[in-house]
């Protein structure tokens, strides 16, 4: 049970929350990954707000479920999220970056409560996702383990090694949940690597595939917890999404995909976002 | 020196981990494919919950591991040196070494003495990779007793370990009753000439030289150097400081290997004349290992002569010094 489990509007209310401290971090720190993080706040919200079972007061609690952001780059919104969850003070979100800050510019696990898995090199959270559903399984405990991943990742070979491996041994307590944004760092997918048909694959790979509109939290909320339900297979979730999503000259512009907002983009962001 | 063959330390090893498995639950075995080479198959037909075939996918193996290590659980992850440091070396990197995870790392096939299979399956670097993960231990254990000891040993510590164990049959050069420790040499053989550092097969090679050094009325002590990293610093600079002549000898490639890490310290510490016996920044190639030892010099007869050379650098240093005084 999720102990905010928060109805449709409070979710709401609660993304647009993080995206503007997402803004405001990044407009801090002055450098970062604006696009990539405002793509995956509906689905960092839904998961920490009303799907997952975790406990801010007591991070390490052994009946917790699992969230691994793959794509670390986007950590300012994991930040964000941790943050309004209470597991740790909402004043430091504004170190990000900084020198001696617990918030490094992509998850150690190390320096933060409630960061499940370091990352930053891509292609990697699959795998690691799937070491801790196995010790969940090995313990008999019933948590479930979250991989957020971009579609960049769905470029590195390992991702597909991780995505047999995990049909083949049928581990169902897992959710995989793409943040389909259509771009990656040199420009859109289509132009530098293009997946399609992905959904197709995830299935052909022998797991249990959503295809939802990843902004919208009915149905994330939806698909999060039909995947609770599959036995026998792990559950990809392709969430549709548009990079920069909320800010509306960051929304589909790649520019914002590393580089932070200036003072007055920030300040016209945040204005938006009111 | 009576040659006797004992086990191959790929055999110790899987041994080791039957026992290992039976008394700590937390340990989790992973393999890619390769369990009947590594000896892994042992465990996983014990504890076959606590054992994954990963397939021929040694990234996504790494992963694994990291994420049960960050869970509590304690992995064992096996396939030849080659194809998983080299394959998982980013994720070693990502996954393991940066996050500070409790993995073991126990790879097979170390070196050359592969023999027949050739170049592509011999590993010739993954010492030297290995090393350079801030965290991780890098271990090369020389027969079946000094492979048991630090497979067990590994278990009860929370860093990263590499363990390289090697394909042919180990020719014994400890007891029953040795004792090792991770980060300890063993000296088993005392001398005041020259001291020769070897690890894995050529610990045989040293005691060999040593033998043939003595007949020629040199003096050579021989120390089992099984743990690269960290070094055991005091144990080599106090021989280096007693018999100011040092001999380093490995089955791996000169760059980054043992021979490096000692002269490294000891041109920081005691600098004394140093001569490393290794692989000279080559691939080697198909043959039987006696053969592939003989040609990529990593022979006894390369030990003496090496031996040789840095008693005579020793000499020509003290008479230079006693001219100049």
């Amino acid at each position: 049970m999720n102990q905010f489990a928060y109805a449709i509007e409070e979710l709401q209310q609660k993304a647009k929350e993080i995206r503007r401290d997402i803004v405001k971090m990044l407009g801090i720190a002055g450098s970062g990954h604006p696009g990539g993080s405002l793509s995956v706040t509906d689905i960092l919200t839904v998961l920490y707000f009303h799907v997952m079972k975790h406990d801010p007061k007591n991070p390490k609690w052994t009946d917790r479920d699992r969230l691994i952001l793959s794509k670390g780059h986007a950590a300012p919104a994991l930040y964000a999220a941790l943050a309004h969850a209470g597991y740790f003070d909402h004043e430091l979100l504004w170190t990000l970056r900084q020198m001696g800050s617990p918030l490094q510019g992509h998850p150690d696990m190390r320096k933060l409560p409630g960061i499940e898995a370091s990352t930053g090199s891509l292609g990697q959270g699959l795998s690691i996702g799937i070491g801790i559903a196995l010790s969940g399984r090995i313990d008999k405990k019933d948590f479930r383990t979250y991989v957020v991943m971009s579609d960049g990742e769905m470029n590195e070979g390992q991702t597909w090694e991780a995505a047999a491996f995990a049909s083949h041994n049928k581990i169902d307590n897992l959710t995989m949940v793409l943040d389909y944004n259509k771009f990656q760092l040199d420009g859109a997918v289509k132009d530098i690597l293009w997946m399609e048909p992905l959904a197709e694959k995830w299935r052909s790979f022998g797991w249990d595939v959503q295809e939802i509109d990843g902004h919208d939290v009915t149905e994330l909320q939806r698909a999060l917890q039909k995947a609770k339900t599959v036995t026998g297979k792990p559950t990809a979730i392709v969430a549709d999404t548009i990079k920069g999503k909320g800010v509306s000259f960051m929304e589909n512009n790649n520019n914002f995909h590393g580089v932070a907002p200036t003072a007055e983009e920030t300040e016209r962001a945040l204005k938006e976002l009111t | 020196m009576e040659k006797k063959l004992g086990l191959a330390t790929r055999d110790a090893y899987g041994k080791a981990l039957v026992e290992i498995g039976k008394s700590n639950p937390d340990v989790v075995v992973l393999d890619a494919d390769l369990s009947k080479s590594t000896k892994t198959e042992a465990f996983g037909k014990e504890f076959p919950s606590r054992f994954f075939n990963c397939g021929i996918a040694e990234a996504n193996m790494v992963g694994i591991a990291a994420g049960l290590a960050s869970q509590g659980k304690i992995p064992f992850l096996s396939s030849f040196a080659c194809f998983l440091v080299n394959k998982g070396f980013e994720q070693f990197r990502m996954a393991v070494a940066f996050p500070e995870l409790n993995v073991k790392v126990v790879t097979s096939h170390g070196g050359i003495s592969v023999g027949e299979d050739g170049a592509s399956q011999q590993s010739i670097e993954d010492v030297a990779l290995m090393a350079t993960l801030p965290g991780f231990k890098v271990i090369v254990p020389s027969d079946e007793y000094c492979t048991r000891a630090i497979v067990m040993e590994s278990v009860g510590i929370k860093d990263p370990v590499y363990i390289r164990t090697g394909r042919p049959k180990a020719p014994i050069v400890h007891s029953p009753r040795t004792v090792f420790k991770i980060g300890k040499g063993v000296l088993i053989r005392e001398g005041k000439d020259v001291a020769i550092f070897a690890n894995g097969l050529l610990v045989w090679e040293a005691l060999q030289a040593a033998e043939t050094l003595a007949s020629q009325g040199v003096s050579a002590c021989v120390v089992d150097a099984h743990t690269v990293k960290p070094l055991d610093e005091e144990l080599i600079v106090s021989l280096a400081a007693k018999t100011r002549a040092v001999v380093t000898a490995e089955e791996h490639q000169s760059w980054g290997g043992l021979g490096s890490a000692v002269s490294r310290l000891l041109s920081e510490r005691r600098p004394v004349p140093v001569s490393c016996v290794a692989i000279q920044d080559t691939y080697a190639e198909s043959g039987k290992p006696d053969e592939l030892i003989e040609k990529y010099g990593l022979t006894s007869a390369h030990i003496v002569k090496a031996a040789q050379q840095v008693i005579r650098r020793k000499i020509a240093g003290a008479e230079k010094h006693s001219c100049a005084s």
